[in-house]
């Protein structure tokens, strides 16, 4: 089922005195979330993620703006009229009910002729049991099961009615990063196997890449940016977006354009065709550093982290907004590095282009290049 | 840590010398008293011991119209009074405007003396020689016969005195149970709304066992203050329950003790062991069903 978002606003009313400003979480955000993919909802504490999933759930009603399942206009409906299936970040299991009688509790609630008969609802429930693998542990009470399992009955919970959409509240959170990696990756299975249309926000952008068809990222209620993971990774449109996304985080230098050229400190380092003269950010992804005897970017050597498949070397630059510049080489690069040079001493780097985002200093708009200086955005995404 | 540390026992030590003078000490001193057949204060005499006392207040028409009393007022407002507060605080959890003043309103009978409840009660319910009382008043209005609440049948004394304890154990029911269902994780409403479950089965479903833990620990308590009930007697009746009919175990042991048939100790600690074993037993058996009950 096709979700779609058309200028969705909520403004929620100023506490306390009359007169003041409300606060608006979710700001005239439009967005559409294909059929049967899952989409992530990206963005840092209070961006308005978790109130634009309540939103689309029906638990809040928008102040302003549409919102559609396919072609029906579901904005005015309740939430129990939409067909979802909501994962609540707590997982909101019923403590004093099984494993059993929770995934049931959805189906008993239904009256007149959408009731089921009793076999249906048992068989119903074991079905969802077994989509998440805790048909072993039916008898047990949610406070007899670990985080992750918590969270796969919540899940089997959702998904026991047929939703036509699952939404899913920072489901990882509550978990250590071991069971983190391996839900992520059983919430993955549980969509491709269902195929059904899943929204699932988060603050942990590194969550949101693996597993996602496509992420949104929110600031401040506005949608930054939306598309696929690494189109988005690869082309962020404004500087918050390129700072969420990626670890470790992009390198942000303070640097101006003059020539067609970008100059970090006093050096021009890069092309940058078509840039008129100007202040910017310059924002290198970690991996866009090639350390190089004759390279443009001279950095104060700090040490270098060696993490078997390849190595971090960190670095300072007068220029850069981060105390340490950490970059990204392969090890055998950093092996010739280390030989060469000594200790405490300039690490020299060319910058790989297409790792170089260039952005304005007030709006932090991303500032795009001709293409000649860099890799054509078309071959960019088809990568 | 060591938990058998001596300093540990010496600090806990005047909390315990207290209890030891103040609880242990008179407890086992009723016992003491309530086998002494014939204790006398002043010459700190008795004749022998045994069970004569137990049987002489088993046998007293007084007590056992105290522990008819007491059982009929524990049976009547325990029940009613929990679920009356059930009823009110989930009320007032679902109405936003005016909720605190309805709180304190509901609070009020908790924080006024008992006796000045007794004489607004008085005003209701009490004939004189200028008015039937305002109660009469209402059901004169409806064409009812007069009925003279105080001083007249026991089923009349007995609705007063069970209106009056129920409206003063209401408020701190109702104050635990505001909180309790305050305390529900609001998830779970969230969950249930999404699932589309009607208001009814949400409360019986999940708001009662979430909160039943408090709803149970306000029965047990309800039941022990309602067998210790006795001021709220004598703010209706007087003094001299024994006459009016009215009088409740522990009116029963305060008479023995300094009422005016008083001066019998050893009769008094019988009838105060005999309230302390119906207490323990009840309390017993509601923890057994509340163990049965809350699962989780």
């Amino acid at each position: 089922m096709e979700i779609i978002l058309r200028n969705l606003t909520k403004t929620f009313p100023a506490r306390g005195k009359k007169g003041r400003d409300g606060v608006t979480a979710v700001d005239h955000v439009s967005f559409t979330v294909p059929d049967g993919e899952l989409v992530g909802l990206l963005g840092p504490s209070g961006c308005g993620k978790s109130t634009t999933l309540n939103l689309i759930c029906g638990l809040e009603s928008p102040t302003d703006g549409a919102i559609f399942f396919g072609e029906e206009d579901v904005t005015r409906l309740a939430p129990e009229l939409r067909g979802v299936g909501m994962v609540f970040q707590n997982y909101a299991l019923y403590p004093h009910l099984t494993v059993r009688q929770n995934i049931r509790f959805p189906l008993e609630n239904r009256t007149g002729k959408d009731r089921l008969s009793r076999q249906d609802i048992d068989r119903k429930a074991e079905e969802a049991a077994r989509l998440v693998q805790m048909e072993e542990l039916m008898d047990r009470r949610p406070g007899e099961l670990s985080g992750g399992q918590q969270q796969r009955v919540a899940i089997a919970r959702a998904l026991v009615k047929s939703p036509r959409v699952l939404l899913l509240d920072e489901p990882l959170s509550n978990l250590d990063a071991r069971l983190r990696l391996q839900t992520r990756e059983e919430i993955r299975r549980i969509q491709k196997q269902t195929g059904i249309t899943t929204v699932f926000v988060t603050h942990d952008q590194e969550e949101a890449m693996s597993i996602c068809d496509r992420i949104a990222v929110m600031r401040d209620g506005v949608l930054m940016q939306q598309g696929a993971p690494q189109q988005v990774y690869d082309d962020p449109e404004s500087l918050f977006v390129a700072r969420f996304l990626g670890t470790p985080p992009i390198n942000v230098f303070h640097g101006s354009i003059r020539n067609q050229k970008l100059c970090i400190g006093d050096q021009p380092v890069m092309d940058a065709a078509g840039a008129a003269d100007q202040e910017v950010w310059a924002g290198v992804r970690p991996e866009g550093f090639v350390p190089c005897p004759d390279g443009p970017l001279a950095c104060r050597m700090e040490r270098v982290e060696v993490m078997g498949r390849d190595t971090s070397i960190i670095s300072s630059h007068s220029a850069c907004t981060q105390p340490v510049i950490r970059s990204i080489v392969s090890s055998e690069s950093a092996a010739s590095l280390r030989s060469g040079q000594p200790a405490e001493a300039l690490v020299r780097f060319a910058l790989k282009p297409d790792k170089v985002f260039l952005f304005d200093r007030d709006t932090e708009a991303r500032i795009r290049l001709r293409p000649a200086g860099s890799v054509p955005a078309s071959e960019r995404s088809a990568r | 840590m060591n938990k058998n540390s001596p300093k540990a026992w010496l600090y806990l030590l005047p909390a315990l010398l207290f209890l030891l003078a103040f609880l242990v000490y008179p407890l086992l001193d009723v016992m003491v008293y309530s086998v002494e057949e014939g204790f006398n204060f002043a010459s700190q005499t008795y004749f022998g011991t045994g069970l004569y006392n137990f049987s002489y207040v088993l046998h007293d028409p007084y007590f056992l119209q105290a522990v008819k009393n007491t059982v009929l007022l524990v049976l009547i407002t325990v029940p009613i009074s929990t679920g009356l507060a059930l009823v009110i605080s989930a009320a007032l959890s679902s109405i936003r405007p005016l909720r605190e003043l309805f709180q304190t309103i509901y609070f009020l009978p908790y924080v006024t003396n008992t006796l000045a409840v007794g004489l607004v009660f008085m005003v209701l319910f009490q004939r004189t020689e200028y008015t039937d009382g305002l109660i009469n008043l209402v059901i004169q209005l409806f064409g009812g016969p007069v009925i003279d609440f105080i001083d007249g049948p026991y089923w009349a004394k007995m609705l007063v005195l069970c209106v009056y304890t129920v409206w003063v154990v209401m408020p701190f029911k109702i104050l635990v149970l505001t909180s309790a269902l305050a305390s529900v994780n609001p998830d779970y409403y969230k969950a249930a709304r999404v699932d589309g479950t009607p208001r009814l089965r949400v409360f019986t479903r999940i708001t009662l066992p979430l909160i039943s833990p408090m709803i149970f620990y306000l029965v047990i308590t309800g039941f022990i203050g309602a067998f210790k009930a006795y001021s709220d007697a004598v703010a209706l009746f007087g003094t001299d329950l024994n006459a009016a009919g009215m009088n409740t175990i522990v009116g029963y042991v305060y008479d023995m003790l300094y009422g005016d048939s008083g001066g019998y100790p050893s009769y008094a600690s019988a009838a105060a062991i005999l309230l302390f074993a119906i207490v323990l037993t009840v309390t017993c058996i509601n923890l057994l069903v509340s163990r049965k009950k809350i699962q989780y």
